[in-house]
Formats: structure tokens, sequence, C-alpha cells
């Protein structure tokens, strides 16, 4: 039994094949002798304070992801501060916020030669290394958000502690110093969450007003319908839950529209970090007496000035030095690099209508 | 050949009937409070999205088919569902629902015209559509969500408000599910389905026409999408450019959890939708039972694991049952042929 | 449809007979994106772009292999990202402890490996569809990632470590790890395409039961094929820990789905039967090389997503058409050669 075979064609696609191998030797061969090393321009530090025209610096930012409305809001922060500076602007990120997504940006970024890389970073190991290559091309490394070591300053909404604390503040305010609580976070290794949460329990043993036991601690993968059966969950399985906190804007929103469908509502408390536009409802209706969070826009614009800065060497990230940041005023830079940008914002009932600035 | 389908399907369906009510047993054994009646209404409204979800996809594997795109299809109705009480927040509700089953339609339309007129693989050509659609989503939505409170209060009460005990999407879900369970159960059209997840060629020969009830299937797969994306707009507090990723994993996982086969041809939507009702409570159960939080997934993927075994083992066993059955009837014909 | 596949499968798995006007197409292809790219912008064309390109590449390249092999065989597993997870996880965890580097990494690929020796067994010996069993395993193994790591992010791997998976190859730019990638291309070419049981594998892929006939092992095959994967899965987890210095119980979720698409794009046909290695080293490339490319020129990933899944279904479709056209036009042909004689 023998196999037809196509060999009419045989010819012309070996001839084919021959051109493609061709072809692509020929790319290889080009590559390998026209390539050249390094093409990222440093920044000319050393010249910008003697010149007297100012350099164009470019500026990228690398959110954790794109496509959410957080996101959204601190990029127009960014942009607005870097029309005001003269700054290239440019925005760039992935779709989804695994460790991994950000290097390739970085990369490019490293390639393109770009000055200054404001970056939230998804997890504080792996954008490090790729960081370092873009520092020793001569860019700025600011942090926002979420930290990493391998940067030049981090830029944070509030202090870390504060952030921990006004959240207790408020669940204290309503359901008192006793009871069983739990923690509604995002991702297991959320960098920030886990920060704000080891404060909180930091604070919870050392504090005599604050008696809570913290029965647990669950996490919604900064996804609404997990987040949502977390909640679910928390309150089946704990039955005298008294307060949920949920520093997610996420998890505080899928918690509250469940909480306020359910017979719970008003009998659990709930604060956490929130978007005003989203958890307005929520306040309206009651389900949520307070929460709390800052002006995303605020980050970006900051650290566009903090990036003019470094770019052009009147700093250099070092405690006590201070910057001018445009319409936010002078800021001074504290300890290990950090710049806080201003205290937590709180939101009520009493002010919840005044936070539509804060639009999508 | 009728009754025969219909034997086979019922016993697939026991495993995973048994299956969930030995968790809802034990898990309310163990922590009574899972069976309140809050609880319980949590438990239908959670599974009612990948139910219907389940029972489309049940109709496209049947056929020995499969869409990855799913999710991608679901976040797209679903941010239209925002974006169109965003737009026009006085408009009935019943239109915006026929809107998102439309929208899903199409989509689901587009992926059966390619399977169809090309003769592609649909497990190659869904997951292409997985990655379009997605990308058309983040297109039009951007950075931009919409939340609950932007749609109309009436709207957001259908999952939440209940009717004979049930909550309205619920009830919505079931009602859908049994219209299809009925079509592929009872009516010809519905049944050579299953004539074209065993055998295509055959089925061609036999004089069904494959084509089109392939293209069928994908729509109606495509409109239950548009219809859980409304339902999810519903549901929960916001929709945007990552909604629904990531669930056709569950959704075929609970397919064939379901004691639907993979390769077509045998199953049924209800034993889908109860493979969805199974593994949604999955999760609220370990919860309820206060399961160490790190181990639940692998203890959802053991679960996974066991039906799929068990569904092998009664599949096998009833093929045994059959082979043996019928050579019995062959012998007796033949005894009886020859005397 | 089916008669052709066999005329073009069986006998055919001599490495030249199989490249066919798909692949060269693809290559052109290829050709065609770096040479625009270089044209688009001038710092595409260098070391550096290799170097990171590379990098990128590699985990994608690696998996490609045994997933096509797999996928040639009728088989599929979905559980790679999830084995990639594991062994990074568990890499992490036995840092965490303060184990010797090396013990850890052995012990990560082992894990790897008996995953996928766990993934052969419910295919090979249980029986069960492997759609089904690896979707199982896919939550299993992240599962197990969770069990095993917690909610950390271990990053404090040895420098000799780290800085050996980024290391280039002189002023090339080339990463040295990709000798380790172009040995294990090599050894998939000879062993699919120059060995009896790469000529099984296409047996298995177009009948199972012709398979058995012609004396292939079948269980045993299935088993060792998921026992690869899940080995070269463990290896990619080593690599993904070490070249991101950085292992979670999340770390290469979803790959899976990229895989597939890229191995599917490479010419291996979801039923089985066809398919050959430089494909899918080609389509590797040429996503790679598409997906550097725009996110260079700081074009949105949702163009990239989009004519990715573009790319796939053309990449199916388009042949299927032409081969419809080419039959149509030759049917026209032999219409008119009736007619004249």
């Amino acid at each position: 039994m023998s196999v037809p075979t196509t060999d009419q064609r045989a010819p012309w696609r070996r001839l084919l094949s021959v051109v493609a191998l061709g072809a692509s030797a020929t790319v290889v061969l080009a590559g390998c002798a026209g390539g050249t090393t390094e093409e990222a321009d440093p920044a000319p530090a050393d010249d910008a304070e003697t010149s007297v025209t100012t350099e164009e610096f470019s500026i990228t930012f690398i959110p954790k992801n794109l496509n959410n409305p957080y996101t959204t809001v601190t990029l127009q922060g960014g942009e607005e501060a870097s029309a005001e500076l003269g700054l290239v602007y440019n925005a760039v990120g992935a779709l989804d916020a695994a460790a991994d997504s950000q290097v390739p940006f970085i990369q490019t970024e490293v390639q393109n030669g770009t000055d200054i890389i404001v970056i939230a970073a998804n997890d504080p190991n792996a954008v490090c290394s790729a960081l370092e290559e873009a520092r020793a091309g001569g860019a700025k490394i600011i942090t926002f958000d979420s930290d990493a070591e391998c940067r030049d300053l981090f830029v944070n909404q509030v202090d870390q502690t504060e952030v921990a604390l006004g959240q207790l503040r408020q669940l204290f305010d309503q359901i008192g110093g006793t009871g069983e609580i739990a923690i509604l976070s995002a991702t297991a290794n959320a960098p920030n969450q886990n920060s704000w949460i080891a404060a909180m329990r930091a604070e919870i043993e050392s504090n005599p007003d604050y008696e809570w036991e913290i029965v647990a601690e669950v996490y919604g993968d900064d996804e609404d319908a997990k987040s949502f059966q977390e909640a679910q969950g928390l309150l089946q399985a704990y039955p005298d839950l008294k307060g949920i906190i949920s520093p997610t804007t996420v998890g505080i929103a899928a918690t509250a529209r469940y909480l306020s469908q359910s017979v719970y509502k008003g009998q659990v408390a709930l604060v956490g970090l929130g978007l005003p536009p989203q958890m307005k409802e929520f306040i309206k209706d009651g389900t949520v007496t307070a929460f709390a969070l800052w002006d995303p826009s605020e980050l970006a614009y900051l650290a566009a000035y903090a990036g003019q800065a470094l770019a052009e060497g009147s700093i250099t990230g070092v405690e006590g030095e201070t910057f001018d940041a445009g319409k936010l005023g002078s800021y001074t830079i504290g300890a290990n690099g950090t710049v806080i940008v201003g205290p937590l914002l709180e939101f009520n009932a009493g002010n919840i209508d005044d936070y539509d600035y804060i639009s999508f | 050949m009728p009754a025969w389908v219909g034997r086979i399907a019922r016993v697939r369906e026991i495993p995973v009937a048994v299956a969930f009510v030995t968790l809802v047993a034990i898990t309310a054994a163990l922590n009574p409070r899972f069976l309140t009646p809050q609880s319980v209404k949590d438990l239908m409204l959670n599974a009612t999205i990948i139910a219907i979800l389940a029972a489309g996809q049940a109709m496209v594997i049947i056929s020995r088919n499969v869409d990855l795109s799913v999710g991608s299809m679901l976040g797209i109705s679903g941010f239209a569902t925002g974006a169109i009480f965003a737009a026009f927040p006085e408009i009935p509700i019943f239109f915006v629902f026929l809107a998102g089953i439309t929208v899903g339609a199409v989509l689901g339309a587009f992926n059966g015209l390619l399977v169809v007129t090309a003769k592609v693989p649909s497990l190659v050509i869904t997951l292409g559509t997985l990655y379009v659609y997605r990308g058309i989503n983040n297109a039009w939505a951007g950075g931009t969500e919409h939340f609950s409170g932007d749609r109309p209060k009436a709207f957001s009460a259908l999952s939440v408000d209940t009717l004979f005990g049930l909550p309205i999407i619920t009830l919505l879900a079931f009602a859908v599910i049994a219209v299809l369970a009925l079509y592929l159960g009872k009516f010809r059209s519905g049944r050579d389905y299953y004539a074209i997840g065993s055998d295509p060629e055959a089925a061609m020969l036999f004089g069904i026409p494959v084509a089109r009830r392939v293209f069928t299937a994908f729509v109606i797969n495509g409109a239950l999408a548009g219809l859980a994306g409304v339902l999810f707009a519903s549901r929960f507090s916001s929709v945007g450019a990552r909604t629904g990723t990531g669930f056709e994993l569950d959704v075929i996982a609970a397919v064939v959890v379901g004691g639907v086969a993979i390769f077509g041809g045998s199953g049924t939507v209800i034993g889908a939708a109860i493979g969805a009702f199974l593994l949604t409570t999955i999760t609220s159960a370990l919860t309820a039972v206060r399961v160490d939080k790190f181990w639940q997934q692998a203890v959802v993927g053991i679960l996974i694991l066991s039906a799929i075994v068990i569904d092998r083992v009664s599949a096998l066993r009833t093929a045994r049952r059959l082979r043996m059955s019928q050579a019995r009837a062959g012998e007796t014909a033949a005894q009886g042929g020859s005397s | 449809m089916t008669t052709t596949n066999v005329a073009s499968g069986i006998g055919k798995s001599r490495l030249w007979q199989r490249i066919n006007l798909r692949d060269v197409a693809m290559l052109l292809a290829l050709v065609v994106v770096i040479v625009l790219n270089s044209l688009a912008r001038d710092n595409f064309a260098t070391t550096t772009t290799v170097g990171f390109l590379l990098l990128d590449v590699i985990p994608i390249m690696m998996l490609a292999l045994p997933m096509a092999f797999i996928i040639i065989s009728a088989e599929i597993d979905l559980s790679v990202a999830s084995m990639v997870g594991l062994s990074a996880a568990t890499v992490g965890a036995l840092v965490l402890r303060e184990e010797n580097m090396l013990v850890a990494a052995v012990v990560g690929v082992g894990v790897g490996t008996v995953a996928g020796a766990f993934n052969g067994f419910l295919v090979a010996y249980l029986g069960l569809p492997s759609l089904a069993a690896t979707i199982g395993t896919l939550a299993l193994y992240r599962g197990l990632a969770l069990v095993v790591i917690g909610d950390v992010s271990v990053g404090s791997f040895p420098e000799e470590w780290t800085g050996f998976v980024q290391a280039r190859l002189g002023a090339t730019g080339v990463p040295i790890v990709t000798l380790a990638v172009l040995a294990s291309i090599a050894i998939a070419i000879i062993i699919l395409h120059f060995s009896s049981f790469g000529r099984g594998l296409y047996a298995l892929g177009y009948s199972q039961e012709a398979a058995r006939f012609v004396g292939v092992n079948v269980n045993q095959t299935k088993f060792w094929l998921f026992v690869a994967s899940g080995f070269v899965a463990g290896l990619v987890g080593l690599y993904w820990a070490l070249r991101y210095a950085s292992a979670r119980s999340d770390s290469a979720s979803g790959l899976e789905l990229t895989v597939i698409a890229a191995v599917l794009l490479g010419g291996v046909s979801i039923f089985g039967g066809r398919g050959s290695i430089p494909g899918v080293v080609i389509a590797v490339l040429l996503i790679a090389t598409i997906t550097y490319g725009f996110r260079l020129q700081r074009i949105s990933d949702v163009v990239l997503v989009i004519i990715t899944g573009a790319l796939l279904i053309a990449s199916v479709v388009a042949p299927s058409y032409f081969q419809r056209a080419r039959e149509w036009w030759r049917g026209l042909n032999r219409h008119k050669n009736s007619l004249a004689s």
C-alpha cells in the first residue's frame, strides 16, 4: 500500500523553503553584525544644573494593570503633572496584575532610554532585576502605591500605619473595642495589603482599647465574584462576626453588595478602602457607615514632580531633601526614601456627595 | 435508540446528584448555619450564573465541540449591560436582557460560523475568540467600570428578591435549563446533538443537518453567556474589562463533573447544572467548615478529579452491562432462530 | 477529510518531509515581522532585544515542546502552568527554609516530574480523558502550590543562580540558558522526527487502535509523555523563580493557554497526528517577536491580544479555505478535462 505524496508541488515548496531559510539567515547575520550594545541614553544629570535650557525628560508610568478605574484616575494626575513639567509622558502596562507582567514593560523602557520610570510593583522581587538594568542605564526609578527595594524614591499615598489605624478607628467608632472581626484582603501575596494588615495586627496587639479577635483572614483575589463568595463564607462560618475590614476597593464593594442584599445588613460593620463612586450607594442605603481612601491622582502627580527633581539632580532620594510638587506644595523626603502624600481621606454620609470629582 | 440514550443519561446524573446531596448533608452536619434560609439563598444565587453557562456548554460539548470563549462573552455582555443602564437609566429592564442575550448570540454565532464553515476544531477557534473577545472588551471598557449604584434598584433586586422561596434569577436559570433539557431530551432535533457527538459522519449519513445543529448550539451557548452577563451585572457590584476572566475552565469543570462526556455523545444539561451547583457549593462548604484557606483550592481540585474518576468508572460499568446484555440478546436470538 | 490527513500523516515523520507550505509561510511571516519592526524602531534590531526577547520566550518555548508531543498524540495537558507554579513554589519554599539551593532546585524539578507522572497515571492507566483530568490537576496543583508556599513571595535566591540565568553570551546578547533550550529543541526534533518512538506518536494521534496494531505500547507512551511534560514544567518553574527572583503560589498562572495557542499556531492539529517541532518553534518565536515589537513601540496590549487571537483563528481557517478553494479549482479543471476528452 503506497502512500500517495504530493510531489507535483515539491520542487516549488523546496524552492520556497530555501528562500525562507536564506531570508532568515540574512536577518540573523545582519542582526549579529550590526548589533550595538547599549542604546539607553543616560539622563544628563551632570550638565542639567549648569545648562540654561531644561532637558525634556521622558517619564513612563507602569501601574499594576491598566484596565481598572483606580489606575485611570491615578494616571490622570500623572499626565497633568507631566504636562505642567513639560515631560514626555507615557503609560504602559499589562491587562493583568501578575507578578511577571510588568517585566517586559520595564524592559521596553530600558531599551527606549526613558529617564523616569514610575511603577506600582505587582511583586517586590520580580521587577527588581529589570529595574536595576534601567538604573544602570541612568534612569530614575520611583515606586508608588506598591513598593519594591530597587528604587530611588517611594511615593506612598498615606503612611502605612496610618492606613491601618484609620480603618481600625472607623471600626471602633461603629462597634466598640470588642468582638469577632475578619479581614477580607486582595490576593494572598499582595504587598500593600499584607503590610497594612500586619500594621493592624500590631496595633490590635499593643493598643488596650482594641480587644477584637481576628477570627479569619480571607482572600478575594481582587475579583468581584470571589470576594463576594468569601464574604458569604465569613458570615456563615462565624455567626458572631461583628465587623469586617476590607483594605481593597474590590473587596469592600463586593462585601458591601452582599451585606446590603442579605439579612446581615446593618448587623455587621464594614470598613476598609473603597472608591467613592462605587461605595456611594452603600453609604446611602446604610450598609456602610464610613470607609477611607485617598485621591489616587495625587500619587502620580507627586511622583512626576519627584521624578523631575531626581532627573535634573536637585534631589538624590536622601532623607531630608525637599522638592517642589506643583499644586501640592513642597515635600520633604522621609525615612527610607519614602514620601508621604497626605492624610487618609475618610468618607461617610456627610461628605460622600462631595467626592464625585473622583469620577470614572 | 431514544430509550437507550435516556437510560444512560439518567445513570450519569446519579453520581453527581448523590455527591451534591452528600456534600450538603456533611457540611450541614458540621455547621448547621450552612442551611439557614440566607445561606441556602446564597448557594442558589452563587450557582445560578455558572449553571446557565454550564447548560449551554453542555449542549456544545455533547455535540463534540467546546466553547472556550464563554468568559469573554460574559464579560462583553456584562459590560454592555452596565453601559446601557449608564447611558439610558430609564430603559425597561426587559430591553437590557434582550440586548445582552443578543450580544451573546451574535458572538456565539461568529464562533459557530467559523467552526461550521471552516470545519476547524472548535477548541482552536474558541481559544482564538477567547482572546479576541477579551481584547474587544478591554478596548471598549478601558479603565471604566460600571457600578451597581448606576443600575436601577429593580434590576439589582432580581438577584435579591424571591418568588416561591427561590431567588428570581435562579428561577430564570431553572426555566432556561428545563427548556434546554427538554429540547435535548425529548425533541427529535434536540436528540440529533447526541448523534452528532457520538459519530459525526454517521449522523451526516443519517440525514441530520450537522452544520445547522452545531451552529445552533454555538448560538444558544452564546445567548446563554449573554444572559449570564446580564445576571452578573444584576448580582455583583461592578462590570468592567476583566469581568468573566477565567470562567471558561470553571464552566468546563462543572460540565465534566456533571457527567457530560468530554468527547460528546452523552450526558445531560441537568447533569451539567448539578455539576455547577456542586462546584460552587464546594467552595462555600469549605469556608463554612473552616477548612484552612490554603487548602481550599487543592481540595476543589481533588473533588473535580474524584468526580471525573467516579463518572468514568460508572460509564465503564454501564458500557460493560450494555455489551453483556446485547451479547445475551444476540445469543437468545440466535438460539431462538436455530431451534 | 480524514483520508487526506492520513495521506499526509503516515510515513511522513521524517523532518524534511514534514516541512510544508504552512511552516514556510510562518517562517516568512517571522522574517517580515522582524524586518518591519527593525524599520519601525531602530532599537529593535539590537543585542538587547535579542537578550530580553529570548529570556521572555524561554518558558513558552520549553513548555511547547512536550505539549506538541502530547497534542500530536491526541491528548492535551492543561495543567502545565500549575506544574510550573508548583515547582517554583517548592523551590521558593525550600529556599525560605534555608535549604541548599541545589537541593531546592532538584526537589523542585522532581516535584514537577511527579506531578506529570500523576497526570500520566490518570490519563494512561485510569483512562480518564486528558482534557477533563488535566483541568482537575490544574486546580489541584495550583492549590498545592498555595499549600507549599502560602502567601509569601520568595526572592532570596543566591546571586550565582539568579545571575547565571540572566547572564549573556559575550557581546551577542544571547542568554547562556538559550543553549540549553536549543539542545532541548534538538532533542525534541530527534525524538519526534527521527525515531520510531516519534513515529509511534503520530500513529497514536491518528488512531489508538492502529498504533497498538503496529506495536506501540499506548499506555506506556502516553504515561512518559506526561512525565516529560511535568519534568519540563519543573525546569521552567526553577527558571521562572530564578529569572524573576520571585517564587509565588500564582507563578505562571494562565500560561497554559498561551502555550497551547502557540503550539496550535505552529501547525499541530488538535485532532492529533499532525505537526512538527520546527513549526512550533517558529510559531513561538513569531508570537514572541510580535509581542516584543508591539511593546517596544508602546502599542497597547489590547491590540496585541486581539491580533494573537485573530492570528490563531486565521492559522487554522485560512488553510482550510485554501484547501477548499484548491479542491474547487481542481474540480473545475477535471470537469474541463473530461469535457475536452
